[in-house]
């Protein structure tokens, strides 16, 4: 009798011994990259998967907070920008090692910015800090502290390294060498990899507890969004970032305690009309693209709202102009969604000298007024907006024909041949500082996208948007940079060469089991402050 | 079986009806959106729902069915009239014709069509009403799909060259042309309705997926393939039923075809 208690005693020790033991394996947050990581480098990042494990691992000297989106320091204690936006001096906090031990100091801010803004790397996050010729001049002033000297002003340039992970000058380990509260410590192409906790992060709670809390991430590699979200309800992943809005109406009907609908993001969709001289298309077509007033007349006769609570179920916002409300810095507050307004579109139109035969609009030389819109395929988001255009703009008469072409064909028409008339995508935003947006609003620029590369601004509000947005680029007044920029956004509405449709929502899936999770709507969603996330997973008993 | 084939009648002739009387069964068309009801279940009002943006399911079906039984089935026609005349003359032939024949239709079976694609919608026109959007898809399906016919007509025709019937044929005088169309063409009956019948779903479903490269049948003209690809995102099959009408009548009006255009004997079989 004795020696069946005892086995039964030494069994239940065993279970509770597994079962403590799966309980400390558990503290490890599963989601999903979507594509490969290119690099491990945080300097030569570009793609999404290596900006999801740069904001993990590096650290950082200021960090923009996520839901504030003020900036706060982190690797520095203070600094200061010079009045001509030039040179940058930052303050180190002291007794910081990176992951591997070797100690942190100046030098490594040095060594970081010098291999930052070396040509031969190319690196992406230090093509934002370039903005004229010349070299970089780092000057250390002590152990904790440095000055940075860029040749020309940089914009928002202290922001700018909320982007910039520090490497170590030291240390053997180089880029794997790290600062911020995880480091690589697994990777499986194709497959994982693995973040364990960074044992020398400097950052503790408030209460003096080491962070991070949890002891590892797992990245599974999975571009499939139906695999993503099946693996979500399994239980097998925690987080998904950027949810579809019908994934999202999905998951909310059986668990509308996991999903997450921050508001509008900073992503809009947008259409544009071809305004390209030598694009080759009929000169009565070029004129109506050319014209303010038709492109204004279209901008009103689209219904916004419908697009908003059809096509995006609701997690959608009519857009006011290039950026969104949820820009909380530089959003123009004065201006104001386009109205929805059919018979003023029509009124507009005529007097332009369009007229209405027979229920289709012609314009002065009897032209109908037939157009297409190309977007891409397979997109059904921008299929169906394109749709309600289509009928939309059919009620003042205007005939469309939706398109839908394979995205490298679409690029090749609006980059090369300059061979479509209207075209439906989306932007995608990433940071708020409109100088990220120079390469669109600069007549000049490749990107500058209904006319590339003018040699010299066509129209006079191009050349006025230039002159505001190299004035905002050179400028360390942050009231001054407001104010220019506040104005292009008011010439992008009042010009209308972007027709801005909506914005749509922030939205995203944290399991129920992930504590400390706020989503936002700023990159990375659900993860922002991943170093105080804490999981707590039920064992098989427990769930029982 | 004749009982069938007179269900696969009145079933044919419904559908056939029912798509003809589109215009009066559903005056307000396939493209008004209704959008205080977008994405709506089956009511008195929209029998069979609406689709994501508003638009009357039921008046889709109709329309979409309507362009889908007079193009598929054209498609199919085109293909197997190609492959009956490469693959059959070919086959017929045999020798060096057999195998020039077949080299180009290996050839074809080996493009990447998919690029070839691409490439011929990049270079078409985007002004094109939805209309000719839907001549052109199915043209080209029908212009490319008659490869693996084409290789089994061949295979078959070669059989028959040498079979009694024709030698007998043959003795007796008859040659060429006629010999061909009167004694092997009859004979090669069975695999030209089997490839034809094959080629109408596959034609339907290759339409649906050429609308990924902006080939298929443009908005808003609905067909069945366009109204298959609702079915993309569903979950489950009791989510929302009533979408799988496209697809059921996809799968009736193929078998009714079947039926009804089979012999008895093959029916019997």
């Amino acid at each position: 009798m004795f020696t069946k208690w005892k086995r039964a005693i030494s069994i239940s020790t065993l279970c509770l011994g597994v079962l403590a033991g799966s309980a400390a394996a558990q503290s490890e947050l599963h989601f999903c990259l979507r594509s490969e990581p290119k690099t491990f480098d945080p300097l030569k990042v570009e793609d999404d998967a290596s900006v999801a494990i740069r904001y993990l691992t590096g650290g950082v000297l200021v960090r923009l907070n996520r839901q504030t989106q003020a900036l706060e320091p982190e690797l520095a204690q203070s600094w200061k920008v010079s009045k001509d936006g030039k040179q940058i001096t930052f303050k180190l906090r002291s007794g910081i090692s990176f992951s591997d031990g070797t100690p942190f100091s100046a030098e490594d801010v040095a060594y970081t910015v010098q291999q930052l803004m070396d040509p031969a790397l190319h690196s992406p996050t230090g093509d934002t800090f370039r903005s004229g010729p010349g070299g970089v001049d780092t000057k250390i002033i002590s152990p904790t502290q440095i000055s940075i000297t860029f040749p020309a002003p940089v914009a928002g340039l202290d922001r700018q390294f909320d982007q910039v992970a520090m490497l170590s000058a030291h240390s053997a380990k180089k880029e794997m060498a790290v600062l911020g509260p995880f480091m690589v410590a697994d990777y499986k192409p194709g497959s994982t990899v693995l973040l364990k906790k960074n044992p020398n992060y400097w950052k503790t709670d408030e209460q003096g507890r080491k962070l991070p809390y949890l002891d590892a991430i797992q990245l599974d590699i999975q571009p499939n969004r139906d695999v993503e979200m099946l693996r979500f309800k399994r239980g097998e992943i925690d987080l998904i970032n950027s949810l579809d809005s019908e994934y999202f109406d999905k998951l909310a009907s059986t668990s509308p305690q996991v999903v997450h609908d921050a508001g509008a993001s900073l992503d809009s969709e947008q259409m544009w009309f071809n305004e390209v001289a030598k694009a080759p298309l009929p000169g009565y077509k070029k004129n109506w693209f050319r014209s303010a007033n038709f492109r204004r007349a279209i901008s009103e006769a689209i219904n916004r709202d419908d697009m908003a609570k059809i096509v995006f179920r609701g997690h959608a916002q009519p857009a006011v102009g290039p950026i969104s409300p949820a820009n909380k810095v530089w959003f123009n507050a004065r201006l104001k969604a386009t109205n929805y307004a059919p018979d003023a579109a029509l009124k507009a139109l005529q007097g332009e000298g369009f007229r209405m035969e027979n229920g289709a609009l012609k314009d002065k030389d009897g032209n109908a007024v037939v157009f297409s819109i190309i977007t891409n395929s397979g997109n059904k988001y921008r299929e169906r907006m394109a749709t309600m255009i289509q009928e939309d703009l059919q009620k003042i008469g205007i005939h469309v024909n939706v398109v839908t072409l394979d995205f490298p064909s679409l690029i090749e028409r609006v980059t090369q041949t300059f061979d479509y008339e209207a075209i439906l995508l989306g932007l995608t935003n990433v940071g708020l500082d409109p100088s990220e947006q120079m390469n669109v609003w600069l007549s000049s620029s490749d990107n500058h996208q209904w006319n590339p590369s003018e040699k010299t601004p066509e129209t006079a509000w191009e050349a006025e948007i230039d002159k505001l947005m190299r004035a905002q680029a050179s400028s360390s007044d942050e009231k001054k940079r407001k104010e220019s920029f506040d104005r292009v956004q008011e010439i992008a509405v009042e010009q209308a060469p972007f027709i801005y449709l909506v914005n749509r929502n922030a939205l995203s899936a944290v399991s129920a089991s992930v504590h400390g999770a706020s989503p936002v709507i700023l990159v990375p969603q659900t993860y922002w402050n991943a170093d105080r996330l804490t999981i707590e997973r039920l064992t098989a008993t427990a769930a029982k | 079986m004749i009982f069938w084939r007179r269900v696969a009648c009145v079933v044919l002739l419904v559908v056939v009806g029912v798509s003809l009387a589109a215009n009066w069964l559903a005056p307000a068309g396939y493209a008004k959106q209704y959008r205080e009801a977008a994405d709506a279940p089956p009511s008195h009002a929209h029998w069979l729902g609406t689709d994501e943006i508003g638009r009357d399911r039921f008046a889709r079906v109709l329309y979409g069915t309507r362009i889908s039984l007079l193009l598929a089935p054209g498609a199919a026609l085109l293909s197997t009239l190609m492959a009956a005349l490469i693959g059959g003359l070919a086959g017929y032939l045999g020798g060096a014709w057999a195998r020039a024949a077949m080299a180009v239709t290996d050839l074809f079976l080996s493009l990447p069509w998919l690029f070839l694609l691409i490439t011929v919608r990049a270079m078409m026109p985007l002004n094109v009403s939805p209309l000719v959007s839907v001549l052109v898809t199915f043209t080209m399906l029908g212009l490319l799909g008659w490869t693996s016919a084409a290789r089994v007509l061949c295979a078959t025709a070669g059989s028959l060259r040498d079979a009694d019937f024709v030698r007998q044929a043959r003795a007796s005088g008859i040659r060429g042309a006629r010999l061909f169309w009167i004694h092997v063409v009859p004979n090669l009956k069975p695999v030209l309705y089997a490839q034809f019948w094959i080629s109408i779903p596959a034609f339907i479903l290759s339409e649906a997926n050429l609308g990924i490269l902006g080939l298929g049948v443009a908005e808003p003209l609905p067909s069945w393939g366009s109204l298959l690809k609702e079915l993309e995102g569903l979950v489950s099959v009791g989510e929302e039923p009533w979408k799988f009408v496209p697809l059921i009548l996809l799968v009736v009006v193929v078998t009714s075809f079947q039926l009804v255009l089979s012999k008895p004997d093959e029916v019997a079989a």
